[in-house]
């Protein structure tokens, strides 16, 4: 079909007012929501860090010096590589990994049980009990980690007083807090996908493989994930993005001597006024976030699509 | 190997509801078993309980003699196919068929050699590379068998595999089962509430009603000799006069009804079923039914023709009795014109011998 036939067959369906709405409500989505900012940021990104009065002048020009910033450093370093930025950036990015694990590690069996072993009230009452806590804001979230994991919190005195501890552990120096709070605060973005796939799958399925002698392992292993595959590789993207890009746990959490990437471009538009580095690291973490997905879906075989089940 | 299967005493309950109701069957080792009953009545119930994915409330289970009590599924000498096949869609044909062999660890070339001999035996040689959703219905219900028997079972357990194709492929579907089960020899337990398939493949049916067994014998016994009111009204069809017995002697019964006094074989589970004064069923067949000529003497009903139905092999005919009771009976197409039309009266007359007399009992939804 060729391009005018299908838009004449696309207002012919839909109603042209129906029509009408959808294209410009798509379409200042995708433009106006998530291309032009980031059009900017990339513009941002490669011209000289000037104050907003001389954008467009001629000290305005392009340069990839914030790239090399971020990875050489600042001429006058000594170090030949950036290595403040570089660590932060790959420690962020192997905290991201290890977030996403532990919250699949949590969260499919979750899923699993909510999908097919509990039963009608009991499992929306688990539904429930897991959407509740995220009416709370993810600032006094974190705050309540910040109490609970403190070093006169619950968990410590606790700890202290059934005699597992002599002396409070301190959970926020050490990042425990900073892990905690990060696989709880995308846990729902991790059980729904799964839950969703997990649900669709056919009951006679595990009992078919049981009945043909399979462990539980293996039902696990050969039924079971891969048809919730789709669902799991949605829920790890989705938690592996938000993490890398998470700023109000790791700065609220995160102990003195941590440091999230996020936090480094946080202080590159509002403390150190230097938009244009900002927006360099911004679409670095983005594209390093983005090459990763990609690389994992090509490893773990998914396609495209079936991110979109 | 092949195994008998003992259910003795077995009750199942689900809080207040029985699902199956002191249960007690034997099915003979290599036979063709077939549970029949209507939807709900507590078959496929009683099938999970032999499998073993529930365990009965009360009694026992046994194979080959040996109690199954809290032996799990996955550890019985049992194999299920399910209503929907439960095929895994996302493996090939080959590795659908050697599931259970790949649990048991075996390599993969035993594996594909495996499952070329049961393609040979579905006759589907050289499919194993295919998926499932490649495969027609019938196909994936041959490949369902194969999957189960590769699990070498004592005891194959079928729960309604048949239900969700088209009426020629089931019919072709049910000589295969039958030649399969001869070939390999293990026992069947066959689900359905089809009777035709209980009739054509079964060596011995057992007639499920509400969670009790009411009759279990060979399928032209089932027919010919039904136990209670419920078989004869659930298997095949059968017309039903409701009246009082005045007379019993040599096992006929003479039943007095709306439309006159009938006579016919005293059936039932015990030896004097009916007795005289009672009050009683006689079930008459369609096919028993004919019009009458002068020569008949008895079991002559007067009606009039309500409707005549075509049905390509024979005809069906509703007549409306005196007493404006339908009843229907059947013909061979042999080519010719019905006898008569709508709206006459005629006579229609029944040999005692293929009349069946039976205590009240509850009969089957029509």
């Amino acid at each position: 079909m060729n391009v005018a036939a299908y838009w004449q067959d696309f207002f012919r369906r839909n109603g042209v007012a129906v029509a009408l709405f959808l294209l410009i409500s798509v379409g200042f989505w995708v433009f106006m929501m998530i291309l032009l900012p980031q059009l900017f940021m990339l513009d941002f990104s490669i011209r000289a860090n000037v104050p907003p009065p001389k954008f467009g002048s001629e000290e305005h020009y392009y340069t990839i010096e914030h790239y090399q910033y971020m990875i050489f450093g600042s001429a006058q370093s000594t170090d030949s590589y950036n290595i403040i930025d570089l660590t932060v950036f790959f420690r962020t990015i192997i905290a991201a990994i290890t977030v996403t694990i532990i919250d699949l590690a949590l969260c499919y069996p979750i899923a699993y049980y909510l999908a097919h072993v509990s039963k009608g009230g009991w499992s929306r009452l688990m539904v429930l009990s897991l959407i509740v806590p995220f009416w709370v804001n993810e600032i006094l979230r974190a705050f309540a980690f910040k109490i609970i994991f403190g070093s006169t919190g619950v968990i410590n005195n606790f700890l202290v007083a059934v005699g597992i501890l002599s002396e409070p552990y301190d959970f926020i120096r050490n990042d425990v807090a900073l892990w905690a709070g990060l696989s709880y605060a995308f846990i729902l973005l991790m059980i729904f996908p799964i839950y969703n796939a997990v649900e669709s799958l056919d009951k006679n399925q595990i009992e078919a493989a049981r009945d043909l002698g399979s462990p539980w392992w293996r039902i696990h292993w050969r039924i079971v994930v891969p048809h919730a595959k789709p669902g799991i590789s949605s829920g790890c993207t989705m938690v592996f993005m938000l993490t890398a890009g998470a700023l109000a746990a790791p700065q609220i959490l995160g102990g003195p001597s941590s440091l999230w990437f996020t936090q480094i471009i946080y202080q590159g538009f509002n403390q150190a006024g230097n938009w244009a580095r900002g927006s360099a690291y911004a679409i670095i973490l983005l594209i390093a976030c983005i090459a990763f997905v990609l690389i994992m879906m090509k490893i773990f075989k998914v396609k495209f699509g079936e991110l979109m089940r | 190997m092949s195994a008998d299967v003992r259910l003795e005493n077995v009750w199942i309950r689900f809080g207040d509801f029985i699902a199956a109701k002191e249960v007690n069957l034997h099915i003979q080792e290599g036979e063709f078993f077939t549970i029949l009953g209507p939807s709900g009545c507590g078959k496929t119930t009683l099938l999970r309980a032999v499998s073993g994915f529930l365990e009965p409330s009360e009694g026992d289970v046994l194979i080959g003699g040996n109690n199954v009590a809290g032996i799990g599924p996955n550890r019985r000498p049992t194999a299920l196919i399910f209503q929907n096949l439960a095929l895994f869609p996302l493996m090939t044909i080959w590795e659908n068929i050697t599931f259970s062999l790949e649990v048991k660890g075996a390599g993969k070339s035993e594996r594909r050699k495996k499952a070329e001999e049961l393609l040979e035996l579905i006759a589907l040689p050289g499919q194993g590379d295919k998926m499932v959703n490649e495969l027609s219905g019938g196909q994936k219900q041959r490949v369902a068998i194969a999957r189960a028997l590769c699990a070498q079972p004592d005891v194959l357990l079928l729960d309604e595999p048949l239900s969700a194709l088209d009426l020629k492929l089931r019919q072709h579907m049910r000589t295969e089962l039958r030649a399969i089960q001869q070939q390999v020899g293990i026992t069947f337990i066959y689900i359905t509430h089809d009777q035709g398939e209980a009739l054509t493949m079964s060596d011995n049916v057992a007639v499920m009603r509400e969670g009790i067994i009411e009759q279990v014998c060979d399928g032209t016994t089932l027919y010919d000799h039904p136990d209670t009111a419920f078989v004869a009204s659930f298997v095949g069809e059968n017309n039903l006069f409701r009246g009082k017995v005045t007379d019993v002697s040599n096992g006929i019964a003479a039943v007095e009804t709306p439309e006159g006094t009938l006579t016919g074989v005293v059936s039932g589970k015990e030896e004097s079923a009916v007795k005289k004064g009672d009050n009683a069923f006689l079930f008459v067949r369609p096919e028993s039914f004919r019009y009458a000529n002068g020569s008949d003497s008895g079991n002559t009903v007067t009606a009039k023709v309500f409707y005549q139905e075509f049905e390509g092999h024979f005809w069906q005919v509703f007549l409306d009795t005196l007493s404006q009771k339908r009843v229907k009976m059947s013909f061979v197409n042999d080519g010719e014109e019905p006898q008569h039309k709508k709206g006459d009266e005629v006579s229609i007359s029944f040999n005692e011998k293929v009349a069946t007399v039976l205590p009240e009992g509850p009969l089957a939804a029509e």
